[in-house]
């Protein structure tokens, strides 16, 4: 009998050529900027008008990356009962954020925290969820941007029902940018091996669907290596679906930001569904609640932190060959920034209002049923009677 | 004119659909078979495959894609093609479906229709004659109906597809064939009451589906004993409209409830305790229920006897009645 070997959960990506679309297992993510602030001239990131704002970016990297950590000192302090960290995918999350127009959709798991700030949906909100306050945190239509999803997977079968929604609305492959759109949908390594992220990658090539399925393989699922999840990497599974799949590297903000664009732009156009796999790394654990190092190194994680997004391009930024203006006072700005936005979230976490005992019932249904009034009632007069009191 | 149930679903269908653009069916073998029992045939042809979309094979991949299409302004209704085959999509919808509305603090509506042929009495093989009600019930933020003939089934689904909650829709396929009249003005069957179908002052017979008709033939051959009988037919499993049979309760002190369904955690034992908790003193004998046992779906040459059948709810009612 054959015994394969499961090929190892990308560690330090492998030597060979460069090139957007992954086209064998051995294939190294597409790459721009290399860590040490190098940006390789490719024809194919975008340029002019579409080209990704370098300083944009590094600023909405700095800030979304405090964002994550000062939620997790708020867990660590009892305002938070549990944060799952980003650290490590913010050049991942900026690239495909930025790549985003308007009108685009987007689908996240409960881990994209710098896409929401792309987005501009207020950090704050995205702590309710946490601290125990709401089961969502934001409107979904004010910024196209969908509630978290907590189950692993299910969002992508929302993803594809959104875009056969796109396709019926006629909002895609007519040539007017400020008609077409596309929805961005974003999932781990763990949810490839979810039933429902496979049924929507057979949907949305059947149908040609405008979506974008942008995997993070940030090469842990909780404590599950992605050798668990896989034998391939993760793009090259798209094609045995019938749709594009690119594989980048994910700690490379301009190379996810180019891929993104390219992939939404095709899936705008009427060219159907593109699959990026984003080769990253969560150097945190999963949550505050998980424990790392009863599953991996710490020599793996620093190896990562060696390749860490912001690092990168804040080399490029203050070397000699930017052409992006970042002088000292850019930098101190920032920091300033990082200050203001870390206050914010804190004063901003503990003052997130406590729903009232009412509020579970009031959303179940769009008109509360006799019954469930009736709970209601019994449960308010139980509160009310109980304030400070108890047996 | 008398109009079978199927058919009575297929007119409402399609006067939904004229009646709001964003309505579109998604399912299995929905398309130019008009699906397995038929209820959507012709549509296809009237409305074009964008509005009545054939479905890879997948489950979860109908009830997950209807919330993105719910998400983006259209009122999918999807088709679960056999009571036994809801499982996959579970998960979307319990844990997505039933919740986004709350989880939204009201901000985004999910106004999707699931539904699924339900129920045996037809000699059919596994997974195919099952009664998955309790499941749904079970789960707040769902609406359950159940029609039993072909007006109700008309109006609840218009009503259903009106709605801006997630709905869970029933058909009992053993009446699939029933005829009754039909009267598509709209207006009847408010989707959260139960229908008194008999009035009566010794009993009240509770039921839903396709043990109305069953019910119904125990109450007539009761009538010719000289007792009255009151049915009821819930219509609406989540929420119950427990006021209806409280209300008759009072009057007859008997209750009798009868489902398809295994027993324990069944429909019936959350009626019984809502009425023994509002009608303790009113009640002459214990609330007995008459129901499919706590088996898996026998094979179909047992189903017979294993359903509640007409005998089983006149000995049920007896025993109520002598006590």
């Amino acid at each position: 009998m054959d015994v394969v070997e499961p090929i190892p959960a990308s560690g330090p990506p492998h030597t060979q050529r460069s090139t957007m679309t992954s086209a064998s297992s051995m294939t190294e993510p597409w790459s721009v900027l290399d860590p040490a602030g190098g940006l390789r001239q490719d024809s194919r990131v975008p340029t002019g008008a579409e080209a990704l704002d370098l300083g944009a970016a590094y600023r909405a990297m700095v800030l979304a990356r405090r964002v994550d950590t000062e939620a997790i000192a708020l867990q660590r302090q009892g305002e938070l009962g549990l944060w799952p960290s980003m650290l490590g995918q913010e050049g991942a999350q900026v690239g495909a954020g930025f790549a985003l127009r308007k009108r685009d959709v987007v689908f996240p798991t409960y881990r994209e925290h710098a896409v929401a700030w792309c987005l501009g949906v207020d950090p704050v909100h995205l702590l309710g969820l946490f601290r125990g306050t709401t089961l969502g945190g934001w409107d979904p239509r004010e910024r196209n941007f969908n509630l978290y999803t907590l189950v692993i997977g299910a969002q992508t079968l929302h993803a594809v029902g959104y875009a056969m929604g796109i396709v019926r609305d006629g909002d895609v492959g007519t040539g007017d940018p400020g008609r077409d759109r596309a929805v961005l949908v974003f999932l781990g390594d763990g949810a490839l091996s979810e039933g429902e992220t496979n049924e929507a990658f057979v949907w949305a090539a059947a149908q040609n669907l405008p979506v974008v399925f942008f995997c993070q393989n940030n090469q842990w699922a909780i404590s599950a290596p992605f050798s668990v999840q896989s034998r391939v990497p993760a793009a090259d599974r798209a094609s045995g679906f019938g749709f594009p799949g690119v594989r980048v590297d994910g700690n490379d903000v301009v190379a996810c930001h180019a891929a993104t664009h390219e992939a939404l732009a095709h899936a705008r156009a009427g060219g159907g569904p593109t699959f990026i796999e984003a080769v990253t790394y969560r150097r945190n654990p999963h949550t505050t609640s998980d424990d790392d190092l009863r599953y991996r190194s710490d020599s793996e994680n620093d190896d990562w932190a060696s390749r860490d997004p912001l690092d990168r391009l804040r080399a490029h930024l203050t070397g000699a060959g930017s052409s992006t203006e970042t002088d000292d006072a850019f930098l101190t700005e920032l920091e300033q920034e990082e200050q203001r936005l870390a206050e914010r979230l804190r004063s901003g976490c503990r003052t997130l209002p406590v729903p009232t005992p009412a509020t579970p019932f009031l959303h179940t249904l769009a008109t509360m049923p006799a019954g469930l009034e009736r709970q209601m009632t019994e449960h308010l007069a139980f509160v009310a009677a109980g304030e400070g009191e108890h047996r | 004119m008398s109009t079978a149930l199927a058919h009575a679903l297929n007119a409402g269908l399609r006067d939904a659909m004229k009646a709001d653009d964003k309505v579109v069916l998604i399912g299995q073998d929905i398309g130019q078979l008009g699906g397995v029992f038929r209820v959507t045939d012709g549509l296809r042809k009237e409305f074009g495959e964008d509005r009545v979309i054939t479905s890879p094979l997948g489950e979860a991949g109908i009830v997950g894609s209807a919330i993105g299409l719910a998400m983006a302004g259209y009122r999918p209704v999807c088709e679960i093609q056999f009571d036994g085959f809801v499982f996959p999509a579970m998960n979307q919808i319990v844990t997505q479906l039933a919740k986004y509305r709350h989880r939204s603090e009201g901000a985004v509506s999910l106004p999707v229709v699931v539904r699924i042929p339900v129920g045996g009495g037809i000699g059919a093989i596994e997974h195919h004659s099952e009664s998955p009600e309790a499941y749904f019930a079970h789960t707040p933020g769902l609406r359950v109906l159940c029609p039993s003939d072909s007006q109700d089934a008309y109006d609840l689904l218009r009503q259903a597809v009106r709605c801006d909650d997630p709905v869970i829709f029933l058909e009992p396929k053993r009446s699939y064939w029933a005829k009754g009249g039909v009267d598509r003005s709209g207006g009847a069957a408010d989707i959260e009451s139960a229908r008194i179908v008999r009035p009566g002052g010794d009993l009240t017979l509770v039921t839903y589906g396709a043990l109305v008709p069953v019910a119904m033939k125990a109450a007539g051959i009761l009538a010719e004993e000289g007792r009255s009988v009151e049915v009821i037919d819930l219509r609406s499993l989540s929420p119950i409209d427990d006021a209806t049979v409280v209300a008759s309760v009072r009057r007859t002190g008997r209750l009798v409830i009868a489902h398809e369904a295994a027993r324990t955690g069944g429909i019936a034992g959350e009626l019984t305790a809502r009425v023994q908790t509002q009608a303790f003193y009113e009640l002459e004998a214990p609330v007995l229920r008459v129901t499919g046992y706590d088996t898996p779906y026998p094979p179909s040459r047992l189903e017979e006897d294993w359903l509640p059948n007409v005998d089983r709810v006149l000995d049920a009612c007896d025993l109520s009645l002598t006590h």
